[in-house]
């Protein structure tokens, strides 16, 4: 998987299906005196997305909101176009608000440099652990992870880290973290995985990680992983575990914001049934 | 000044002029009254043995020897001075400063950094793409000889921290050598514009980038990696000046061997002494996560051998996920050119919980301490604090404040240590309110210059403190998270920016020019008693060496980051030159897709410069003033 700069990347992200569509129409734009036809002109749905980050998103169009994508395209009757940039620093900055496309499919429902639209699922970070270790933690509290190893992501030098570092400082298990920067090697496939890598190597004996990319790297491992959603849901003082996801657009983009909330109603089960294809695990009223 | 005279002669037989005896011999007239004139002072400009007890200078062989009318390195000098020996334009004549000539970069981008001027020729780096322009000054407003584009990788755009930004190249050996945002040294033929080689230092794939400028010691050209911000682990390199192939490569974390630390290292305080503290400040193999860039500038005193720059902060953040002292993070080193060996060592500040990198410039220069004349080396910290250290040992003389710092109130001298405020120390969860200064610093990367004129040292600084706040929303790779907010606010006393005239022997400024905005360009000092520097709404500044006075300004189109350097054109006129266009990591704000409501792209400094916006467009232009 190699990287793709947004300017390189291919903005006509289109399925098998539809590429059967677009030919037609091409025939159709040589039969009619080379003027465009009124369907040439529709709408395009501009997603900016990351090309590399498996279970949410791939430039093959894999990842649960790639889906997501497609399926509010379809109700549109829109072409799907995608902006590649990897989510990082810089990444709204570079796509949504430099106007190259118009949502981001999962943002954490607060999330303030967006309009957010309601909140479609809500996860939570999970203890996944190997089904032959022996060890199966249930909550921040457990006696067994008083001499676990520990993987956790990290994200940097921003004044940021994952919720589990402080849970886990406040419990003086500290000196038990492992880190992995979420960051990873961007020629690696989804590099956030490497946090899980780490579980089936026995480098770590537990790696609390965010749900989605867990359920979803878990479902596919070779080696049997357990998956189990940390307890308490909201550490004290305010540490959140669980986190609402949202779609963002553009503040003030309210018409597209609008019609996002009613695909989120209308979409409901759907949504819900891609989101069980890649083993999402889901908390409150799923 | 010989071999300018004589690169001039090869040039000038071009336009025929027969002005070049007269050139030649105004520039030796120069050098006359430069040495006249510092007679009258209790100054020297070059150091002899037998130098009298009171006198000022830089060191013996700082200068390259190769024309004072030159400018080769990024800080002029091995030591970074950024001095200028030229005198024709001085505190009399100052006034009548006009603008001789402009060249537009192309780039609208942060442009810190200097151009550099080897005979008749100026090269001028950009930020990203990083072109390297060669301007013939021998023809009327400067014309292009060629451009070499090295076409670092797009993604680094996506990496870089704090702006594309890169702070210039080094001459040496017939190449122009500079790094790349995607982390690569590159080294330019000067004559031809053709690429001699090419080093990949980096890997942009884990987070590398370089936006420092290198400086060659014999053989060795050093570099640095930038990207604490992405768990970089940092270290300064030395590649072959002939080749690029790598010599040595020392390590900021991690053990003694990947420190490259021996028999040879005598750290001067207890506190920085022990084996393998690369690994045991560090929660288990935390190191390897570490930080500890080298980003900023790096300095050489040919007499002692001594190679000196200063690292990072450490990574990764939140200080209570890495108990300890968190070595060799902000931490000044000396070492031996040759091997990379460290001789001593200095951490600023132990476990760090503010973000005070420490790399800033590091000035050997020697003066008399108590009637004795002593080697010493001058830094400016980010931290608040002017330390003033015996080079060859690494004992600080004095460390004073010189803006309004209060995470700390003082050094201990005995120690070594901080003499720390607790209830200013970050924790993740814990508001903390008003600690000065803010992360970005008294000063950041924006670089002093050192007259040995006046023996005082020129500072450009800021005035800015900051709230560590509570929680919020953030995401990475499609993973939510609470990060801190910091919220920076303008310092107490009315001002955000303070050019400080310093002195290091006694530890205390002796006059300044506050300013509206936090200053980000940096210093040039002439023998012409002039400071010059420049203001992020554009204003380029010059002011008188011993009283602070304002002698005269001139407002170019955008925001001034970078640093002012001056030269003896092909006419044999004094020029001063310096770059126009707002960015780095302040002057972002400036951008107009960095909005004032995005507290994470600006990293909280829009709260210190939210009028920046109104104050300076974006821009990438060269002026050039003289007579």
């Amino acid at each position: 998987m190699s990287f793709r700069f947004k300017r390189w990347g291919s903005r006509w992200g289109l399925g098998a299906g539809r590429w059967a569509v677009l030919i037609v129409m091409m025939a159709g734009f040589t039969s009619s005196a080379h003027r465009p036809s009124p369907t040439a002109q529709r709408e395009a749905l501009r997603v900016c997305s990351d090309p590399n980050n498996l279970p949410f998103s791939d430039s093959l169009q894999h990842g649960f909101e790639n889906r997501i994508a497609s399926m509010l395209a379809s109700d549109m009757h829109a072409r799907l176009e995608y902006t590649w940039w990897p989510q990082r620093r810089g990444f709204v900055r570079n796509t949504l608000k430099a106007g190259d496309c118009d949502v981001v499919i999962g943002v954490p429902s607060g999330y303030d440099m967006v309009a957010a639209t309601a909140p479609y699922y809500q996860s939570t970070y999970v203890f996944v652990t190997r089904a032959d270790a022996g060890l199966s933690p249930k909550s921040f509290d457990d006696r067994s992870l008083r001499h676990a190893r520990i993987g956790i992501h990290m994200m940097g030098d921003d004044y940021a880290n994952s919720p589990a570092a402080v849970a886990l400082m406040h419990r003086g298990l500290g000196a038990n973290i492992h880190g992995y920067m979420i960051y990873g090697n961007y020629n690696e496939p989804s590099p956030p995985s490497r946090l899980l890598d780490a579980v089936v190597r026995k480098d770590v004996d537990v790696a609390i990680a965010w749900g989605p990319l867990a359920g979803y790297y878990a479902r596919h491992s070779a080696v049997p992983l357990v998956v189990t959603p940390v307890s308490p849901r909201i550490d004290t003082p305010f540490l959140p575990f669980v986190y609402s996801i949202s779609m963002g657009v553009r503040r003030g983009d309210t018409t597209r914001k609008a019609f996002l909330d009613s695909e989120i109603v209308r979409r409901h089960d759907d949504i819900r049934r891609v989101l069980g294809e890649y083993g999402v695990p889901l908390v409150g009223g799923s | 000044m010989r071999r300018q005279c004589e690169l001039m002669a090869m040039t000038c037989v071009l336009v025929g002029a027969s002005f070049i005896a007269t050139a030649c011999r105004n520039a030796r007239a120069g050098e006359a009254d430069t040495a006249q004139r510092t007679g009258t002072h209790d100054t020297t400009l070059t150091s002899a043995p037998n130098a009298p007890a009171n006198a000022v200078a830089l060191p013996p062989g700082n200068d390259n020897a190769q024309g004072s009318g030159e400018w080769t390195m990024p800080g002029r000098d091995f030591g970074g001075s950024r001095y200028s020996p030229l005198t024709d334009i001085n505190v009399s004549n100052v006034k009548n400063l006009k603008v001789a000539t402009t060249f537009s970069t192309s780039v609208l981008h942060g442009h810190e950094g200097q151009p550099l001027v080897i005979g008749s020729t100026m090269y001028v780096v950009t930020p990203f793409p990083n072109l390297l322009y060669s301007i013939d000054l021998t023809k009327p407003g400067g014309a292009l000889n060629w451009v070499y584009a090295p076409n670092p990788d797009p993604r680094s755009v996506g990496i870089a921290c704090c702006d594309i930004i890169n702070r210039g190249a080094v001459y040496a050996d017939g190449k122009i050598i500079y790094n790349t945002l995607d982390a690569q040294t590159v080294a330019v033929d000067a004559k031809s514009g053709k690429e001699v080689w090419r080093t990949r230092v980096g890997d942009i794939s884990i987070g590398e980038t370089m936006t420092g400028a290198p400086l060659v010691v014999k053989n060795a050209v050093i570099v640095g990696d930038a990207g604490a911000e992405l768990g970089v682990r940092g270290y300064a390199e030395a590649l072959d000046l002939g080749t690029g192939k790598p010599l040595w490569k020392a390590y900021n974390t991690g053990s003694d061997a990947d420190a490259l630390i021996g028999a040879e290292f005598k750290p001067f305080y207890a506190k920085d002494r022990g084996k393998d503290l690369g690994i045991t400040t560090w929660p288990k193999d935390q190191w390897k996560l570490g930080g500890g860039t080298v980003w900023g500038w790096i300095s050489y005193d040919p007499e002692l051998n001594l190679l000196f720059y200063a690292t990072a902060n450490p990574g990764v953040w939140n200080p209570d996920l890495r108990p300890g002292d968190n070595k060799w993070s902000i931490t000044l080193w000396a070492r031996d050119p040759a091997t990379g060996h460290a001789k001593w060592a200095y951490q600023f500040v132990a476990h760090d919980a503010w973000d005070y990198d420490e790399i800033m410039e590091n000035i050997p220069v020697d003066m008399p301490v108590n009637g004795q004349m002593r080697k010493l080396l001058i830094h400016p910290g980010r931290d608040g604090f002017v330390y003033t250290f015996d080079r060859a040992t690494g004992e600080i003389l004095n460390a004073n404040m010189y803006q309004p710092t209060n995470w700390a109130k003082g050094i201990d001298l005995k120690t070594g240590a901080p003499i720390e405020v607790p209830e200013k120390r970050t924790h993740e969860g814990v508001v903390t309110k008003d600690i000065c200064p803010s992360s970005t610093g008294a000063k950041d990367q924006q670089p002093s210059a050192f007259s040995p004129r006046t023996g005082l040292l020129y500072v450009p600084a800021h005035n800015v403190c900051m709230d560590y706040e509570g929680v919020e929303a953030n995401y990475i790779a499609g993973t939510p998270y609470l990060g801190a907010s910091v919220k920076m606010f303008p310092g107490p006393g009315g001002y955000r920016g303070d050019l400080v005239a310093w002195d290091p022997v006694h530890g205390r400024a002796t006059c300044d020019v506050k300013e509206d905005l936090p200053l980000w360009s940096g210093v040039l000092a002439t023998a012409g008693d002039v400071v010059f520097y420049g203001t992020m709404d554009g204003w380029f500044k010059a002011i008188d060496a011993r009283s602070c006075a304002p002698l005269w300004q001139f407002k170019t189109g955008s925001g001034i980051v970078g640093n002012p350097i001056a030269y003896r054109g092909p006419d044999g006129k004094e020029y001063v030159a310096v770059y126009s266009g707002i960015g780095g990591w302040m002057g972002a704000v400036a951008f107009p897709d960095i909005s004032l409501d995005d507290p994470y792209t600006a990293l909280g400094v829009a709260g210190a410069v939210p009028d920046l916006k109104k104050k300076s467009g974006m821009g990438g232009t060269l002026y050039v003033f003289s007579f």
